[in-house]
């Protein structure tokens, strides 16, 4: 209990899920920020791509040590998932480097969920009362951040691609033809929408209900001895569990965010 | 769920991520994976290539020490050859120097033989001549009959 005072259940974890909310202009509203979740990814963002960038500016093209070959297999894989999904041009030049920027900061920003929260509460009391979260994908915002970002650009590379007569000239005759061009405006507005919704809400959803299940074990461990054995045990399953939850949520965000890029590419 | 200007902010947070991946992260990597992809292809089609030369010198070697050896067989058999024609000549020879000494003997002896009669007729002629002077040294002028006593010297 992190508060030194007397909490029950429901306000335990609702003060857990309550966010380091600051009003960024006048009395917030809109206008607020989530510090925890913004202070906390960037955070991660700056380890992470530092560390790979850090480690590849020493890179040699010789026998690579073992930190250069484990960034080398990330690389690999980050690249062979780009080379088998994109086929429409150089994936050296945009797809492929954001695929890695969102695999290891997702991943990251994800891993955060491993972290005991009562712990890490010690820590972060002292920079706000109201609460701090430390998952930042458990945020809304942060998902919906990365998944419009990448909405935008796909935006983008479809007009892009084809330009913007063909992307219009495809909003409104494909996938039935011209003929019935309200059915396929009807039908590619509902793709374009849901795809970011999906995209976002997939891994907001895995998140916030990881953090969520970890919060109701440990309102369960305040019950007793019986309780804190239990919720021992419990919590090392799902922790188990959740390093597959956490590489599968951000694998699965990177995935979706090179096929988003390669279907802009694809002329129907 | 509130949306805030918390997405903003991590929106450009994230395009900021991204170029910097983009710029500084990717590239660096990228190229010294593809500089040692190329040294391996290299590397390997070097050693297809030394694979290949050393079956090839292997192969001229293998033909010079055949030619070598045809050679040599070649150099025996012309110095049997010789070797044989040496000794028949040399056969040859001996066998012409032994005619040519028998040849050389026969006349010596026929020789020596004409010249013991030539002698023995001389000495004949003279006893036949001192044997007729003898018996005709008082009637016979060894002057007068010089003609005739010559003439008998020639029919001995």
């Amino acid at each position: 209990m992190a508060a030194g005072k007397e909490l029950n259940p429901t306000e335990y974890i609702g003060h857990h899920l309550t966010h380091d909310a600051q009003p960024f202009l006048g009395d917030g509203g809109f206008w607020t920020l989530h510090v925890d979740s913004l202070a906390v990814s960037i955070l991660l963002g700056f380890v992470g791509i530092g560390l790979i960038w850090w480690i590849v500016r020493g890179a040699t093209s010789g026998v690579p040590n073992r930190r250069q070959a484990f960034i080398e297999l990330l690389f690999s894989f980050v690249d062979n998932q780009a080379k088998g999904i994109f086929k429409h041009g150089d994936r050296n030049a945009f797809i492929a480097p954001a695929a890695l920027t969102v695999f290891v900061w997702v991943l990251l920003m994800n891993a955060m969920d491993f972290l005991p929260v009562d712990i890490v509460a010690l820590g972060t009391h002292h920079l706000s009362e109201h609460g701090f979260r430390i998952v930042p994908t458990a945020d809304v915002n942060t998902t919906f951040a990365l998944a419009l970002s990448v909405w935008f650009l796909m935006l983008f590379f479809s007009v892009q691609a084809k330009g913007f007569g063909g992307w219009m000239h495809e909003l409104f005759c494909s996938p039935f033809g011209g003929k019935l061009f309200p059915l396929n405006l009807l039908f590619n507005a509902i793709e374009y929408l849901s795809k970011p919704l999906s995209h976002s809400l997939r891994l907001y959803g895995n998140m916030y209900a990881g953090e969520l299940i970890f919060l109701l074990l440990w309102t369960w461990a305040a019950t007793g001895v019986v309780g804190i054995l239990f919720a021992s045990i419990f919590g090392l399953a799902w922790a188990i569990f959740h390093i597959l939850i956490v590489v599968l949520q951000a694998y699965i965000f990177m995935m979706l965010t090179i096929v988003y890029f390669s279907m802009a590419h694809e002329h129907h | 769920m509130n949306i805030n200007f918390t997405l903003v902010a991590q929106a450009i947070v994230f395009a900021a991520f991204i170029w910097f991946t983009v710029r500084f992260v990717w590239p660096p990597m990228l190229r010294a994976i593809e500089t040692r992809q190329k040294q391996i292809a290299d590397g390997l089609a070097a050693a297809e290539q030394g694979k290949k030369s050393l079956e090839v010198s292997g192969k001229q070697a293998e033909q010079a020490i055949q030619e070598a050896r045809m050679r040599a067989a070649e150099i025996i058999a012309q110095a049997e050859k010789r070797d044989a024609q040496m000794v028949e000549a040399a056969k040859l020879a001996a066998k012409a120097e032994g005619e040519r000494e028998k040849a050389a003997a026969k006349a010596d002896i026929q020789q020596e033989a004409q010249r013991a009669r030539e002698q023995l007729r001389e000495q004949v002629a003279a006893l036949a001549i001192a044997g007729a002077e003898k018996i005709l040294r008082r009637e016979v002028d060894a002057k007068a009959h010089a003609d005739l006593l010559d003439g008998i010297k020639k029919q001995l």
